[in-house]
């Protein structure tokens, strides 16, 4: 189609186009400060980019004109194929001079339109250049997916701009309506796009448009789903509410945003886009349908506006369905009439929102009923709106008048089709005269006057002119320079044409063109049609008076709003269904789910294997037996010593099964995880009731235990079919190989999780630390780290555990003589109460723990070829640790471990992480292990494998999270059981623990130390 | 690592901790949940072995075994590697519910996790078909006139003159 099409260049590199949206960005971000120091003259200063834009768009005109069509893109994420491609061709040519120009006389206007001491300038100055910018990209944005993410930049702009005035509720609606409605076209194009860049193959605009994929179901809906965008955009029936609404934004807004720019976003996708799509099923019923409904009703209810921003509202919804009728209409004649109109509308149009600025801001109202005597005392202002209106109405020698000149021309030479929408167009020129010339009337006439909001609308006599204030002269500038603009462009339609017929060649059928002198045919509609219209203006009060008897059956902007509070109703009803608030509630639901979708799969969709084996050996089923057996039993428990204690005898006999399955690295790490698990258990079991303080829910047990068999079963359905249904060799095929040859070990499981797969390992020690970090909150609540308490600081008095729930009624007898002999066993042994000491457990513990040190260590370095590793030594060493805590309290685990265990599990994390950054340092993959070959003194060659600092990592992570329970769980909780002051809330008193109201379960003969009580 | 038939006592002792752990998990007592999450874990820890196939060699390498004989009748170590963490896991994880029912029991005096009360309001208010939040989008009260009349710009220095109307 263009012979200068780029060929697909990956790469042609930055050019003006991005320079000058980078520029918008930079002076959007700073224009607060600019507006803060310069106040409302910074204006001028900000106006300077749009009008860049626009000159520089105006030095490619004769080049363009040509048919040049200078292109840049820059690669954004290759992989996807997207590139920040920007291309100016004719249309995005004209585009690219009305946002600009209209930006920057709107601008200028701004400068000296609100008052100086007017709020949120600064944040109006910067929406207003991001809204400019945004809309620079979407015109020229040849990317399909870079338009669609200007698109939505100035729907998000626009909504900022029309809730300026974010105290005013009236303002926050308009601006929930019209991102709500935008944004929702803004989505279905998306969809439109996407499905149109799939089938195409390209995401190129230019591309698409010159070779679009043949007509199909998929490229229809995709059509009509970018239609959809482009109907809400421009705000056509049936979306068209939001635009009267959005005229809640100040008025500079309503004439760039809502005359000139943004609602021309619709226009400029259809423009594109028709070419390509005019001819296919959907394009013209949707878009003639629309155009033409959105022409009629915008036209009748502008009639009855007495706010003159609303009449102008109404009237440019009425205008933009001419518009994309014109130019979807698919031919070159209407697509000529169409660009004309399209032009002469941004001039007009924002020409007149300016003007009712300047009335609004002299007279202080907008109210046509308000004002009367405007145009005696100010003739200027008046002249201008003069011109303005008759280039809207479609008075010689205007642009508008040009434009609407083509368009009859063009639809009477075009069939049936063409004839139904000249009657159309015919009949909305009669409304946009008798609108127009009541607009005129309305805001510059000498007429009776109503006061408004009289209790009986009383029509006063006209007593002299509405008092108007002086304005700054420059404040009529920029309407008057649009309106001679548009007066210019009428004068010279053969420039127009040569301009515009570029982008009108790339439409099929019959050359039109831009004349002052359509024929005497289209002469003699037009004269029909403006004294029709003029006909209409006279007989006013009784259009107004009809239209108000009139039932309106809907209103589009009643539907909105019914279906926003159905819509809120809708989601509070699901979310009183669904979110219930009771976590057995969802936990039933998620598991529902699972036992319907992954049991359906399982049943409808999988084999179950032919074979199984019943048992590897009888010692398996023996353990197995122990493990059903503890789980009911667990199950059934009321006490919860009870059930932590079976539940560790199940653990246990895991590990067995564990052991038998040919796994000692998991049998070991289960027993001593078991036994922790069970510590844990006491030390805080010991602070709750014995008995679960309400009775476990009887009246849903049976339906806990249906869902509780059903999700065993599936669990146990796909442990039989995951086993046996390999869809491919197993990974670890290669395991023991690699572990040999790179991870210089034999144990492959320990390789496996310091080596081959250590990335894993980091994330989970990571979970560790976190969980510690967790258990540390919740009992410090306010604090990370709670104190270690040395036997220095210990009162002389032994008291650990000494405070007692059931003190011992007899006199204590005499601690036995060895203890007090020798209290050297353990340090911190003399910190007891004494009836708390053990002789034999301090001795033990005294022989244990440096033994059980030494093992730790052996497993750490052994870990590499035998079962071991940093895992097992870590929770080795945290039992020493617990051991030493048991015997002795808590100043004996501050001597054990004089550390914090924040410090080990951050120097843990470091170690593990650190050992992958080193390796990827010397230029490896991280995490690579190496062997350093050793000759140590007395132990002799050793082949050290790096991977043991990891291992080292992983061993203090652990160590810490050991610590770290036995820190809070343990000795903070005994020091508050022994101070009294367990239940904090903030209250330093002592006070008794409140009698368990819940719970008879505190029976005299509870566990020793399950509850502090003060004497 | 050759023998993928599954292992029926196993698969037993899955269903069964599956069975127990969600039946405990249901309830609204913490020590209650953490006892079925303990269950719940153990049985996903079985699942992912009973997953990596049959019982074989611990997967400990011996020295003079060629490369390719390495893997032959040995137990699969990846999902022992992964089952170690998980086991290390559980344990972090037990501590924290704990340490929360501990914290629980300190504000509260009991150990159970209470409905939601915002959830209920919202669910009452929705029964009454009432909205949940003020919203300005779905009043129906104004029109387009009457709220234009109330929208002006700031443009004026001083006080606004009351319009043309006497």
């Amino acid at each position: 189609m263009e012979a200068d099409l780029p060929v697909p260049d990956p790469e042609n590199g930055a050019g003006p186009l991005l320079v000058l949206l980078v520029v918008h960005l930079v002076v959007a971000v700073g224009a607060p400060v600019l507006v803060r120091w310069m106040g409302r003259k910074a204006f001028y200063v900000l106006a300077l980019v749009p009008a860049a834009a626009a000159v520089w768009a105006l030095t490619w005109t004769s080049r363009v004109v040509d048919g040049a069509a200078p292109s840049e893109s820059v690669t954004w994420v290759s992989e996807l194929h997207l590139a920040l491609a920007f291309r100016l061709d004719t249309l995005s040519w004209v585009m690219t001079v009305v946002v600009g120009g209209v930006g920057a006389l709107v601008l200028v206007y701004c400068a000296s339109y609100f008052s100086k001491g007017a709020s949120g300038t600064g944040r109006f100055a910067a929406v207003f250049m991001g809204f400019s910018g945004s809309m620079l990209g979407l015109v020229t944005a040849d990317d399909m997916i870079v338009l669609f993410v200007f698109w939505e930049l100035t729907t998000i702009t626009s909504y900022l701009l029309i809730g300026h005035y974010s105290d005013r509720k009236t303002s926050r609606r308009a601006a929930m309506e019209a991102i709500v409605v935008t944004t929702a076209g803004g989505l279905a194009m998306l969809v439109g796009l996407v499905l149109i860049g799939t089938q195409a193959g390209t995401w190129r605009l230019s591309q698409v448009v010159a070779d679009p994929p043949p007509s199909s179901g998929t490229i229809i809906t995709a059509v009509v789903l970018v239609l959809a965008g482009a109907l809400t955009k421009s705000a056509l029936v049936p979306f068209h509410f939001w635009l009267p609404a959005a005229m809640a934004a100040p008025t500079p807004v309503s004439a760039y945003l809502h005359a000139a720019a943004m609602v021309k976003a619709g226009v400029y996708l259809v423009a594109r886009f028709a070419p390509a799509f005019a001819t296919y099923a959907g394009w013209r019923p949707v878009l003639l349908v629309a155009g033409s409904a959105t022409l009629l009703l915008g036209g009748y209810r502008a009639l009855r506006q007495n706010d003159l921003k609303l009449v102008l509202a109404f009237g440019t919804v009425s205008q933009l369905g001419l518009v994309v009728l014109l130019v979807g209409y698919g031919t070159r004649a209407t697509a000529l009439a169409g660009l004309a109109l399209l032009g002469a509308h941004a001039m007009f149009k924002a020409a007149l929102f300016l003007v009712v600025g300047v009335v609004d801001s002299a007279a202080g109202t907008r109210d046509l009923r308000c004002l009367t005597g405007v145009g005696r005392a100010r003739p200027w202002t008046a002249a201008v709106g003069a011109v303005a209106v008759a280039s809207m109405v479609g008075l010689p020698p205007t642009a508008g008048y040009v434009a609407k000149e083509a368009a009859l021309a063009a639809l009477a030479d075009d069939g049936t089709t063409g004839a139904v929408l000249l009657v159309m167009v015919a009949t909305g020129s009669v409304l946009t005269m008798a609108y127009g010339l009541r607009f005129w009337w309305g805001a510059f006439g000498t007429k009776p006057v109503v006061l408004v909001g009289g209790p009986d609308g009383t029509v006063v006599p006209p007593d002299g002119p509405t008092t108007l204030r002086r304005r700054s002269p420059l404040l009529g500038l920029p309407s008057g320079l649009l309106t001679v603009l548009g007066l210019a462009a009428g004068m010279a339609p053969a420039l127009s044409e040569r301009v515009l017929g570029r982008h009108a060649d790339t439409y099929p059928g019959p050359a039109g063109h831009l004349s002052l002198w359509g024929g005497p045919a289209v002469a003699g509609v037009t004269a029909v049609v403006l004294a029709t219209g003029l006909g209409l203006f006279l007989v006013r009060d009784k259009v107004e008076q009809l239209q108000a008897r009139v039932w309106h059956p809907v209103s589009a902007d009643r539907i909105y709003r019914r279906g926003m509070r159905q819509l809120d109703d809708f989601a509070a009803d699901v979310t009183g269904a669904v979110q219930r608030g009771s976590l057995p509630v969802y936990l039933g639901m998620i598991l529902m789910v699972f036992v319907v979708g992954v049991g359906s799969l399982l049943v409808t969709s999988t084999q179950f294997p032919k074979h199984v084996r019943a048992f590897d050996s009888l010692g398996q089923v023996a353990l197995g037996g122990v493990v059903v057996v503890s789980t009911v039993l667990v199950a059934r428990s009321r006490r919860r010593l009870k059930a932590a204690i079976l539940l560790g005898i199940g653990g246990y006999a895991i590990a067995g099964l564990f052991l038998l399955h040919g796994a000692p690295d998991l049998a070991l790490t289960q027993v001593l995880v078991e036994t922790v698990t069970l510590v844990v258990f006491v030390l805080v079991l010991r602070r709750l009731p014995t008995y679960y303080s309400v009775r476990p829910l009887a009246a849903s047990r049976y339906l806990r235990l249906a869902l509780g068999l059903a999700v065993g079963l599936v669990v146990g359905g796909l442990a039989l079919v995951a086993g046996s249904a390999p869809v491919a060799d197993p990974i670890a095929k290669h395991f023991p190989e690699q572990a040999v040859d790179w991870g210089h070990g034999h144990n492959v499981v320990n390789v496996t999780l310091v080596d081959i797969r250590a990335w894993d390992t980091v994330g989970e020690i990571s979970v560790l630390l976190v969980a510690a970090t967790g258990v540390a909150s919740m009992v410090f609540v306010s604090r990370r780290t709670g104190r270690i308490f040395r036997t220095d600081e210990a009162s002389a008095e032994p008291g650990v555990w000494g405070r007692n729930a059931d003190p011992p009624t007899e006199p204590l007898p005499e601690p036995d003589a060895g203890a007090q002999r020798n209290t050297l066993w353990l340090a911190a042994v003399a910190t007891l109460a004494p009836r708390r000491r053990s002789v034999v457990f301090e001795v033990v513990a005294r022989v244990l723990f440096h033994t059980m040190i030494v093992y730790s260590v052996y497993l750490l370095f052994s870990g590499h070829n035998a079962p071991g590793g940093g895992f097992a030594a870590g929770l080795v060493t945290g039992i020493a640790l617990t051991v030493r805590y048991l015997a002795a309290g808590r100043y004996e685990l501050g001597e054990a471990a004089p550390v914090q265990p924040g410090a080990l599990l951050g120097a843990g994390l470091f170690v593990a992480a650190g050992t992958g950054v080193v390796a990827m340092v010397l230029g490896a993959p991280v995490l690579t292990s190496t062997v350093v070959p050793l000759d140590l003194p007395l132990i002799g060659h050793v082949e050290l494998v790096t991977s043991l600092f990891f291992d080292i990592g992983v061993y203090l992570v652990v160590v810490g999270l050991v610590l770290d329970i036995l820190r809070t769980l343990g000795a903070e909780l005994d020091w508050r059981a022994e101070s009294g002051d367990d239940p904090p809330f903030g209250v330093p008193t002592r006070r008794p623990s409140p009698p368990v109201a819940s719970s008879s379960a505190t029976s005299p003969g509870s566990p020793a130390n399950t509850e502090a009580v003060d004497p | 690592m050759n023998d993928l038939t599954p292992n029926l006592t196993l698969v037993v002792v899955i269903v069964a901790l599956t069975a127990g752990g969600v039946y405990l998990l249901l309830e609204r007592s913490l020590t209650r949940i953490v006892l079925g999450l303990i269950l719940i874990g153990n049985a996903a820890n079985l699942l992912l072995l009973v997953a990596g196939g049959a019982a074989g060699r611990p997967p400990i390498v011996t020295q003079d075994v060629s490369a390719d004989a390495m893997a032959e009748g040995m137990a699969d170590p990846l999902a022992q590697a992964m089952v170690l963490t998980a086991i290390v896991i559980t344990l972090g994880l037990t501590a924290f519910l704990l340490a929360m029912s501990y914290r629980s029991w300190q504000l509260h005096r009991h150990d159970e996790v209470a409905d939601d009360v915002e959830d209920r309001r919202i669910a009452r208010l929705a029964a009454r078909d009432r909205p949940s939040v003020r919203g300005a989008d779905t009043d129906e009260g104004m029109d387009l006139d009457s709220e234009a009349g109330e929208t002006r710009d700031e443009t004026d220095e001083p006080a606004p003159a009351p319009g043309g109307a006497p």
